[in-house]
């Protein structure tokens, strides 16, 4: 079946500085499918996010979101046209409490009371720490339950699009079972999910589609499942890092 | 949607909820505490602290919006003070075109005029502060050294236009007629304008405070001050946020000109300039950021202030920046850190 690409990146460059990071990036993010970017450190996967939300600009290039070409664009008009963000470093206002980071990531509501209540619960499902510690300062929670947090905050409100930076990094595996599982639930709304990810364990039980990338390119893309199954292929793309991956 | 996912909910080590840090809020009691046996008398006493809060406020009024600025913004706003002399040079013109109001003797015509005078020269130098921020302060974002230069430049040229406007000499601010003389209890006397600006001080602190504990610009602001990044990656502007904030930062500081003008009872396009240096000194104590610390900080130099000067004039004179060494070394970060707000 085809699925016809909710995010599309055509020959996009990125320079930061004097530093020429991404070299003409082709990526196609289909609607209501995780697509897992994958790549060595430094390959230029974080840049590509950041790149898409507006963070740094595209200096060439299209990217195609809904079919508008998005370069350009502010990063808070990007956020309000539905796509979420959640950065390598979490983004976790630390000195406000777990509400007050939720009341900010939901929009619409001017306090926790008008945050709609079915939504909380169902995140208060995926992740209880964050019920328990609600009125607790968030810089004060384990890594775990900020990455969980920051999470949070991108689904509280329905995205057409979530971009994640490595969910994984850092956490104990104990963390990342949770972080799996409740990916796999988010992934039943249909919620179209581009994430990168160093960790080919966590990538290959959640990703549908793959892209990996190389010195700002995207080197493969295609199923998740191939990639998982050809170990041949995953040593040539992912190189002598796959033994970390694991 | 159904929960599927169990997570470990032990937290890193002891979370405890947001804790209210005690130490330095005890710093201002404990100094009337020792002041109180080293001036003797009673009556002085309560008049020395009742003017040491005061001057305390209107320091506050004048440094609450530069703790904004530089709070949310990261500007070394050094033109702050042109704010303070407009607003000063603003209120007197407004009461000078009051007279019957001014010298009625009546307590509410009188407060009518300084309220209009007050919210006169807050929009002034609000709209002051949009245009300096359009102007000087977009371009140099991120820049502290040109922030420094940018501004220090935009407040000799502040000083010329206020010349321009007012002339170069000091002008007489006088107090409303009923405003004008002191209370008298016993021996205690305490001027009526300082308890106006006791109460002017605590109802700004309870606003800035309220504003930005209670409500989502509140909130905005705060979570602004820490990752602005990522409030843009919310969906918020925070570039429109910046400006509101300059905005009303400077309207603070044209309401603290007014208190200060009348305070000193005389106006002059330096006043601002003259002040500065407190102001620094204030949010530095405080916490860069902090209103809560700028508060304690503000009262913590009015008292000290007025004790010495009255115990050992000459310490008086260098007080504040005794004050500011002695809390620096025991807190390199100030009283509060932003997160303390």
């Amino acid at each position: 079946m085809i699925v016809q690409p909710l995010l599309k990146l055509d020959g996009v460059h990125t320079h930061i500085g004097g530093y020429h990071i991404l070299h003409g990036v082709d990526l196609q993010v289909p609607r209501g499918q995780l697509t897992m970017l994958l790549g060595r450190n430094g390959a230029g996967k974080s840049t590509t996010l950041r790149t898409i939300m507006g963070l740094w600009q595209a200096s060439r290039g299209q990217i195609l979101f809904n079919g508008n070409n998005i370069v350009g664009k502010a990063t808070a008009d990007l956020a309000r046209g539905g796509i979420a963000y959640v950065p390598e470093n979490m983004g976790i206002f630390g000195d406000l409490t777990v509400r007050e980071n939720m009341v900010l990531a939901a929009r619409g509501a001017r306090n926790a009371e008008a945050i709609d209540t079915t939504r909380l619960e169902w995140i208060f499902g995926l992740f209880p720490a964050l019920k328990k510690f609600w009125q607790y300062p968030a810089g004060k929670l384990s890594g775990g339950q900020k990455q969980m947090l920051a999470v949070a905050r991108a689904i509280i409100e329905p995205r057409e699009l979530i971009l994640i930076d490595e969910p994984s990094k850092g956490l104990a595996p104990a963390i990342i079972a949770n972080m799996i599982a409740a990916f796999r639930e988010l992934k039943q709304t249909n919620t179209t999910i581009l994430l990168v990810e160093q960790n080919f364990n966590f990538a290959r039980q959640l990703g549908d589609t793959v892209a990996v990338m190389d010195n700002g390119r995207i080197v493969h893309s295609g199923a998740m499942a191939e990639l998982a199954e050809d170990v041949d292929l995953q040593t040539r793309l992912l190189g002598l890092s796959l033994a970390a991956h694991q | 949607m159904s929960t599927t996912a169990t997570v470990s909910d032990t937290p890193q080590a002891a979370i405890a909820p947001r804790r209210i840090d005690w130490l330095p809020l005890s710093l201002a009691p404990l100094l009337m505490l020792i002041a109180y046996p080293l001036v003797g008398s009673a009556s002085s006493w309560l008049t020395l602290t009742v003017a040491g809060l005061a001057m305390g406020m209107i320091i506050f009024i004048i440094a609450s919006g530069l703790t904004l600025i530089f709070g949310l913004m990261d500007v070394f706003n050094f033109a702050h003070g042109i704010f303070i002399a407009l607003g000063a040079f603003v209120a007197m013109t407004v009461l000078g075109a009051l007279p019957d109001w001014t010298q009625a003797d009546s307590l509410g015509l009188n407060l009518l005029a300084l309220a209009l005078a007050a919210l006169a020269a807050m929009l002034a130098a609000a709209i002051a502060g949009l245009i300096f921020e359009r102007l000087l302060i977009r371009r140099v974002y991120g820049q502290h050294l040109k922030q420094i230069l940018i501004t220090m430049g935009g407040m000799v040229v502040g000083q010329e236009l206020i010349k321009m406007v007012w002339g170069a000499q000091q002008m007489a601010l006088p107090l409303p007629a009923a405003l004008g003389g002191s209370l008298i209890w016993g021996e205690v006397a305490i001027e009526k304008y300082r308890l106006l600006a006791l109460v002017i001080g605590v109802m700004v602190f309870f606003c800035v405070i309220g504003v930005l504990n209670r409500t989502k610009i509140g909130l905005l602001i705060r979570a602004g001050v820490q990752d602005r990044e990522m409030v843009e990656s919310l969906g918020y502007r925070i570039k429109r946020l910046f400006i509101g904030v300059f905005a009303a930062g400077s309207a603070l500081a044209g309401l603290g000109g007014v208190m200060w003008g009348l305070y000193q009872q005389n106006v002059t396009p330096q006043m601002g300039a003259q002040v500065n240096v407190l102001i620094f000194i204030v949010i530095i104590i405080g916490g860069l950021g902090s209103t809560g610390g700028s508060f304690l900080g503000a009262i913590l130099i009015g008292l000290l202030a007025n004790y010495t000067g009255f115990l050992y004039p000459k310490i008086a004179l260098f007080s504040n920046i005794l004050l500011m060494a002695a809390i620096l070394l025991w807190r390199p970060q100030g009283l509060f850190s932003t997160g303390n707000r």
